[in-house]
């Protein structure tokens, strides 16, 4: 029963946690490179350096004492996102969407007091949401306004495209909607819906939502398979791009879609979770193989792009 | 470096330790299970003091063979003493001594104790000389003339009189007299000296013998005294504690007379431990005797060339490598989420002395109690650090009102929860109930489940009679532990868990 399911698994050319460790996170991405993507203030500015479109930098917090200053920072800015720069899994993000008097009002409709959201940024310094409690700086940013395209697929928050990117070379990609679950986040494992989305086309596929597949968006029971994604071939370029950026091997691009801005790149995840897999209900390791065994591999973003639409359309 | 590196590698460190493995269990014949306890004990007596620099003279009274247990095998451990035993009124004493010394010095005496068929009485003994009377005078003197008489009136015969004394001298509430001579809080060596001068009082010859009793559970053997009696031609003996006649069986004898064990000359700082074990039968002695022999080298390196005492803290330390390894098992194999990395061994080996179910229960009463009072701080809006801090306090103050109220409902098993590393229980809290905001309730008990499930694991994987055997004499098996460790950095399988993860991709599709 366990050897068939072992066998079934590996015939379906499915990546394990241990694999993607040893095979592909261990080999392809040198530990030095780690803080370029687990600081996003880094990425960010590794991103502007090369002409890609990010959410706009409002301020960085990076000690205590700034902390007095922050409705300053805030003054001209009705909507913004605090998070905390090195935070992982979208774990720390609080998203302002107005005010009420001289409060914060959260996406969620839930009112925070100046004092609130003041020690809201003193617990990201203090490294509450960063990876092993390391002190920590907050970031201070631009709120995307979604795409009205995915109004009607997603609860509060905002969606976004995560795209696996193995040498350069898109292999993979879902698009990430907030539930009511999710409290409007857009991770996974917080209970967002994932929808494959076909490298080729950006057509969305099926759709996986705490691990079972769905069909329909739990919370709004919109259909989430067959939507045509738009900019797919910006997409593909920006996270091909990202591998020049950084050098890392392996590694998850995250891009939301503003309304007006078009794509803009969030961050960089150089541990891409797995649920990828079920969400396109194929294997990466096929894919990742074949990457692997090109042998006159082309240099150019374009190029890659291409190759990757080529060979790696959903059957 | 490629996997064929590390293959080599455990292939390299299977071999040496599955080959010394092999070696000692065939070639030396040590026993892959752990042998029967026999009827042979190990006793040691470590003496440590600080020489001031000067010359230094250390004598000790060694144990003598008697009718029950026998020495059939001794060693004097010492760096640059010179050593001679003598016998000083029938007393067997070995000193130590040098010219010059100075900083911490320890000797050890080290024998063989093994016990014999219980033999005829032996001959006659002569009566000894008769004694000095004791110098009371005053109360003391009526105080113990009352003892005497009202112990003889509810005696038979000098048997029963010396208990009825040694009773009434551990009563000194009951008995004004008693108390006079003992004083209020009598200890084995009151009790002891006023037997002494109350038989001396009485005319009857006595003398203390002193030794160790070799079958108490714990590892460290008190020094015990024992009051004997002459009467008709033999010596009979009394339990100093309880007054009961007769010398128990394990009580090995270390002199007779009232000095103290040992003297210790130019060195202050004076301490001493006795520890007694009891060897395992037809095994591993003989094994490691046989090893000397064969291949003087291999045991003079061994564990079994250390102290006792240090060889029963690696007795425990050895057993820690197989939790660990079972833990990446359970990790990486098996794919079960713990709290922290290490966390599910400590507490394992804190269940080694709580036992299984007393220490999932108390384990479960910290956690639960912890939490609810973090849930509160998380109220407060705390910063990190005194946040951690707090928790940290929080968790020794219930481990103390746990022991506390468990001491008063009789539940002293519950004692051991002092056991428990309280750091770790303080990171466990923290981050359980960071899992809980972020992740839900049932993420966090699911990983705290795990956790435990581990950790019991862990406990019966390293707690087992057999483990320890075999980690303790087998140290190189260690080896083989470390190549499957290096493997298993390799293991590139599924985890049981993503089965069920992926059980959408492994069914066809629709």
């Amino acid at each position: 029963m366990i050897f068939g399911t072992v066998r079934r698994l590996r015939e379906a050319g499915v990546l394990g946690l241990n694999e993607r460790n040893n095979r592909y996170t261990l080999a392809y991405n040198p530990r030095y490179l780690y803080p370029l993507v687990d600081d996003k203030l880094r990425t960010k500015q590794l991103a502007l350096k090369a002409g890609l479109s990010v959410p706009e930098l409002y301020g960085v917090i990076e000690i205590e004492h700034q902390i007095k200053g922050i409705h300053e920072v805030l003054e001209g800015h009705r909507e913004f996102v605090i998070k905390p720069a090195q935070g992982s899994g979208g774990d720390g993000v609080l998203v302002v969407a107005g005010r009420a008097k001289h409060m914060y009002r959260l996406v969620s409709g839930v009112i925070m007091g100046r004092s609130q959201l003041a020690h809201y940024a003193s617990n990201i310094l203090s490294g509450l949401f960063s990876l092993g409690g390391h002190p920590d700086r907050a970031l201070i940013e631009y709120r995307v306004q979604f795409d009205p395209l995915f109004g009607a697929i997603s609860f509060q928050g905002v969606p976004d495209i995560r795209i696996v990117v193995f040498q350069g070379f898109p292999v993979m990609a879902m698009v990430r909607l907030p539930t009511r679950l999710s409290d409007g986040k857009a991770n996974l494992h917080q209970g967002a819906i994932g929808a494959g989305v076909d490298i080729a086309t950006g057509r969305t596929l099926t759709a996986v939502w705490r691990n079972e597949v769905v069909t329909e968006h739990p919370d709004t029971g919109n259909p989430v398979t067959g939507l045509q994604i738009p900019h797919w071939d910006r997409l593909l370029g920006i996270a091909a791009q990202a591998y020049d950026l950084t050098g890392m091997g392996y590694v998850g691009v995250d891009i939301v879609l503003d309304r007006d801005k078009g794509p803009l790149l969030l961050e960089l995840n150089a541990r891409p979770g797995l649920n990828i897999q079920i969400a396109n209900r194929a294997g990466l390791l096929p894919r990742l193989q074949l990457i692997e065994r090109i042998a006159a591999r082309p240099n150019t973003v374009e190029e890659r792009v291409a190759f990757a639409k080529d060979h790696l359309a959903a059957p | 470096m490629g996997s064929r590196h590390v293959y080599v590698l455990s292939f390299l460190l299977t071999l040496l330790g599955a080959g010394l493995f092999i070696y000692k269990i065939v070639a030396l014949g040590f026993p892959i299970v752990p042998g029967e306890k026999s009827d042979l004990w190990d006793v040691e007596v470590r003496i440590s003091f600080v020489a001031r620099g000067g010359p230094v003279k250390v004598s000790m009274f060694i144990p003598r063979t008697s009718s029950r247990l026998a020495v059939v095998d001794e060693n004097f451990i010492s760096r640059g003493f010179g050593l001679t035993t003598t016998l000083v009124n029938g007393n067997r004493q070995a000193a130590w001594a040098i010219r010059k010394a100075s900083g911490a010095q320890a000797l050890y005496y080290r024998s063989s104790v093994q016990a014999l068929e219980p033999a005829e009485e032996e001959t006659v003994a002569k009566r000894p000389e008769s004694q000095p009377l004791p110098s009371l005078e005053g109360p003391y003197l009526a105080a113990a003339e009352t003892l005497l008489k009202s112990a003889r009136e509810q005696s038979a015969d000098l048997d029963t009189m010396v208990a009825q004394l040694i009773k009434h001298l551990w009563e000194p509430h009951n008995d004004s007299n008693a108390a006079l001579l003992t004083g209020p809080r009598p200890d084995r060596d009151r009790v002891a000296e006023a037997a002494l001068q109350l038989l001396a009082l009485a005319q009857v010859p006595a003398r203390l013998l002193q030794g160790v009793r070799l079958t108490l559970p714990s590892g460290e053997a008190p020094m015990l005294s024992w009051l004997q009696v002459y009467s008709e031609g033999r010596w009979s003996a009394f339990d100093l504690g309880t007054g009961e006649a007769g010398l128990p069986g394990d009580y090995l004898i270390f002199s007779i007379g009232p000095e103290p064990l040992f003297k210790v000359k130019g060195g202050n700082k004076v301490h001493y431990t006795i520890a007694v074990r009891r060897t395992e039968a037809g095994g591993l002695e003989a094994a490691a005797l046989r090893g000397r022999i064969v291949n003087p080298q291999l045991l003079e390196f061994s564990l079994l060339s250390l102290p006792m005492q240090t060889q029963s803290v690696y007795r425990v330390l050895l057993a820690v490598p197989v939790g660990a390894f079972l833990l990446v098992i359970m990790r990486n194999i098996v794919g079960i989420k713990t709290f922290g990395t290490f966390m599910p061994v400590l507490i394992g080996l804190a269940f080694r002395e709580t036992q299984l179910l007393w220490g999932l229960v108390l384990f479960c009463a910290v956690v639960t109690l912890g939490l609810s009072v973090r849930f509160y701080f998380e109220r407060l809006k705390l910063l990190l650090v005194p946040r951690l801090a707090a928790v940290l306090i929080v968790v020794v103050l219930l481990m103390a009102a746990l022991s506390i109220v468990s001491h008063h409902l009789g539940l002293d098993r519950a004692l051991s929860v002092a056991l428990f590393p309280m750091v770790i229980m303080t990171m466990t809290i923290e981050r359980m109930s960071i899992v809980w905001e972020e992740r839900g309730p049932a993420e966090a008990i699911q990983q705290g489940l795990g956790s435990l499930v581990v950790a019991a694991l862990a406990y019966l994987a390293m707690a087992a009679a057999y483990t320890e055997h075999l980690m303790f004499v087998f140290p190189e098996l260690l080896l083989v532990l470390l190549a499957g460790s290096l493997l298993l950095g390799k293991y590139t399988g599924y985890r049981l868990v993503e089965l069920r993860r992926f059980k959408a991709l492994a069914s066809p599709r629709p």
